[in-house]
């Protein structure tokens, strides 16, 4: 599914379709599809079929269209925060033991509005407001899915999990192997990270390369709405612990999503545009800023593999070494540091296992190694700019 | 006089078939018997329970053979470490027995008990059995982790024990999740959140608490205060050690530690209190013979008189067994032989534990996950399908 851009920044929710220029009213008629204003959270049914059916333009009752003609379009936009909320909520319908607890998630609704309305309608305990005490509520979280509830801890900022690390590590992460398998735990570690919009360096914080090593949980990163809805509810099922990493930048992102139920596999990377010349690995932001430089590329004749890897831990080498077999030649885009960051890792996984495959050393381009500057400027020279993409594969492809 | 009947095989293995011709200890006789605790409790913020305890034959005797067992099984553990077959951290429980006895009596294997490093013979209570603790320790197949866990992660789900924990404190905030847990599935049971009065000065201690009262989660904090954490005394460390005041709002208990039927009490009086009015700080003043680890000596930084002091006047198998003389439950002679036997099936515990196998070397990688939906971990070529969704 392309992704329609709204805006990069965190720019207000609104509400536009391409086919219909006026603003639509929302309805919450179990036949009708829910059209999503700001914050209207969804209540049709889950498991039944949500029909394509009538769209109204005008309050006043005007002449009904027929159902054949209306939405042209299968399925139902959405903005990203709104898809996690919509796998979220219908993976809390499905299963009676999920359970949310974090910061602000409950009454306030989320501070990404994720959790918007869902206090409301599964109570205070299923939808839990935590004091400001990571460490602590990460650690009744593990001790929670011991006994086989699934909760799933949201992290204001994905920073804040730093204080919790000793949980996520060694409860979440290790337990399930040193009871010798008598415990699993079933819990999902969500929440915003990455660099925003001059929050600062406690606020733009990269946790993937901090967590990657810790053997016994898995993460991944989504990137648009549909991903974003089919990892959350694949994060929710799975047994293991998984660390889910979202972006404050990305949560406006619009997308239109399939109506029917969907569950996207935690381990699968996701081809955004095949090509030939090189293959360029991604996720998360980074995929935006190489799918501009993408555009550029292909005006210059270039014909690059993008491919989201979704997957942090573990790498989805099938995929990606399908990549290198045909294109030669590679290059990571990531947002983490370069000292230790997912890119390195990738960079020696793709090493150690295609380098015959490899016409050329791999490109890695990373965040530099400096805490996030306020200055705007100089935020946007620690991420890595679409133009440096361009000339890195430029470089890459002689 | 109480009546000797042969004992069924609960803590017997089918190997001792040798082990027959003795009298075992035990009774059915379940006339009650009224025992005052050496002290009376202390309580804040909550008015204590009587120092009036009932108590039956039965349940004494059944005192003083778990103790004598768990007491056994530590200082076997202790030689074996010397003969380096146990590796590693080895963190003994001998001295803080009636903690675990005295626990056990007042509630049930629904109720959960989470604790920190000294857990071998709280796994014992909770039903673990001797095989199970001695091949963990040396790390064999057969331990309660498969030998992948050690001394400090002992677990036993089926019966509510929680572990074994490595990491001093981590413990207390799960505890209070499997409280949550209680509480989310309404199940009337309490959890016991065990931790010692090195941890009690630890952030997430209060954090956690904060939350267990706030939502009146049916938590119990039990601090084994048994007055060094590792190395320091707790006048070095705390600034105000009287732990069971620490919960501030939430109500606390002090406890003779030692003294089974006082902790037997004091934890039927915290279960009531969790169950109506949330979380409910319990200290149990005991005390440690052996250092914090077997690689501690335990006596840089305490004297050997106040160790054999203690062990003179407050040892917890010394009280019950002079309850059992003195109510004629059983005579010295016959508390001596149990003693004896006791000693001969933690041997032959050990020696089937010896000759359990080692972990293969596949081992290495199961239980990192569980295998289910889209979790498999594909090598480069990818050749297994994937897997389905639930």
């Amino acid at each position: 599914m392309a992704a329609m851009l709204q805006s990069f920044g965190v720019a207000t929710a609104s509400v536009g379709f391409s086919d219909h220029s006026t603003k639509l009213s929302g309805f919450s008629v179990h036949s009708l599809p829910v059209i999503r204003s700001e914050g209207r959270s969804i209540s049709g049914p889950i498991n039944g079929t949500r029909k394509t059916g009538k769209v109204i333009t005008k309050a006043v009752a005007a002449q009904a269209e027929s159902p054949a003609s209306a939405a042209s379009k299968p399925g139902h936009e959405l903005l990203l925060f709104e898809a996690l909320r919509e796998g979220l909520e219908e993976e809390m319908d499905r299963d009676p033991r999920v359970c949310v607890m974090g910061e602000d998630v409950g009454h306030y609704g989320g501070s990404y509005k994720v959790t918007r309305g869902l206090a409301q309608k599964y109570g205070d305990l299923r939808v839990l407001d935590t004091p400001i005490a990571e460490n602590s509520f990460t650690g009744m979280a593990v001790g929670a899915a011991m006994t086989g509830l699934r909760p799933i801890v949201e992290g204001m900022n994905m920073g804040f999990l730093l204080l919790a690390f000793n949980q996520i590590s060694d409860n979440c992460g290790m337990l399930h192997y040193t009871s010798g398998g008598q415990f699993t735990i079933p819990t999902v570690i969500r929440g915003p990270g990455g660099v925003g919009r001059q929050l600062g360096a406690e606020h733009s914080q990269r946790l993937e390369s901090y967590f990657q090593s810790i053997p016994g949980i898995q993460m991944v990163a989504c990137s648009t709405p549909y991903n974003a809805k089919g990892l959350m509810k694949a994060a929710i099922r799975s047994e293991n612990p998984v660390v889910l990493f979202e972006h404050v930048l990305l949560y406006n992102l619009k997308e239109r999503i399939p109506d029917e139920e969907y569950v996207l596999n935690l381990e699968e990377a996701e081809m955004v545009r095949p090509g030939e010349h090189v293959t360029i690995l991604t996720y998360s932001r980074m995929r935006y800023h190489v799918m501009q430089a993408a555009k550029t590329l292909v005006n210059k004749g270039y014909d690059p593999e993008v491919i989201d890897i979704r997957s942090l831990k573990p790498f989805d080498l099938h995929t990606i070494g399908n990549s290198v077999k045909k294109t030669h030649r590679v290059v990571i885009v990531e947002e983490c540091m370069r000292t230790g960051g997912i890119g390195a890792s990738l960079t020696a996984a793709i090493n150690e296992n295609f380098h015959d495959y490899l016409d050329a050393p791999i490109i890695c381009l990373s965040s530099q190694d400096v805490p996030t500057p306020y200055a705007g400027t100089l935020e946007e020279w620690t991420v890595v700019q679409p133009p440096q993409i361009v000339a890195a594969v430029e470089q890459l492809c002689q | 006089m109480a009546q000797l009947t042969r004992r069924s095989a609960n803590l017997l293995k089918p190997f001792s078939a040798s082990v027959s011709a003795t009298r075992h200890l035990t009774t059915s006789d379940t006339t009650p018997i009224t025992v005052e605790t050496s002290l009376p409790f202390t309580g804040h913020k909550i008015e204590p329970p009587s120092r009036s305890v009932e108590t039956t034959p039965k349940e004494l005797l059944s005192f003083f053979r778990d103790m004598a067992l768990m007491r056994r099984m530590e200082i076997a553990a202790d030689s074996l470490y010397k003969a380096k077959l146990i590796r590693g951290f080895c963190h003994l429980y001998d001295g803080q027995e009636a903690v675990s006895v005295g626990m056990e009596a007042a509630i049930t294997k629904k109720d959960c008990i989470i604790t920190a490093y000294r857990d071998h013979c709280i796994f014992l209570g909770r039903g673990g059995t001797l095989l199970e603790t001695f091949a963990e320790l040396m790390g064999r197949k057969d331990g309660c982790s498969k030998g992948k866990g050690g001394s400090m992660h002992f677990y036993k789900k089926d019966s509510g024990f929680y572990g074994g924990h490595g990491i001093v404190g981590a413990q207390v905030p799960l505890g209070c999740g499997l409280a949550f847990a209680q509480k989310y599935s309404k199940d009337e049971n309490v959890t016991f959140a065990m931790y010692g009065d090195g941890a009690a000065n630890q952030g997430q201690l209060f954090e956690a608490l904060n939350m267990s009262a706030l939502w009146d989660l049916p938590a119990i904090l039990v601090c084994e205060n048994n007055h060094y954490g590792m190395g320091t005394a707790e006048w070095r460390a705390a600034k105000s050690p009287a732990y069971y005041k620490r919960g501030d709002y939430a109500p606390g208990l002090k406890v003779d530690g030692m003294d089974a039927l006082a902790v037997k009490q004091a934890c039927k009086f915290a279960k009531e209190h969790a169950l109506k009015n949330g979380p409910i700080i319990l200290e149990m003043d005991t005390y440690r013979y052996h250092g914090h680890s077997m690689s501690d000596p335990g006596s840089t930084y305490r004297t050997r008189d106040e160790i054999s002091g203690i062990r003179q006047e407050r040892d917890p198998i010394e009280r019950i067994k002079k309850l059992i003389l003195s109510h004629d439950l059983a005579t010295e002679k016959e508390l001596k032989d149990y003693e004896k036997e006791v000693r001969k099936e933690v041997d032959e515990a050990i020696a089937k534990a010896k000759e359990c196998a080692l972990p293969d070397s596949s081992e290495l990688f199961t239980n990192v996950y569980k295998k289910g939906f889209g979790v498999e971990s594909f090598g480069a070529d990818r050749k297994e399908l994937r897997a389905v969704l639930p």
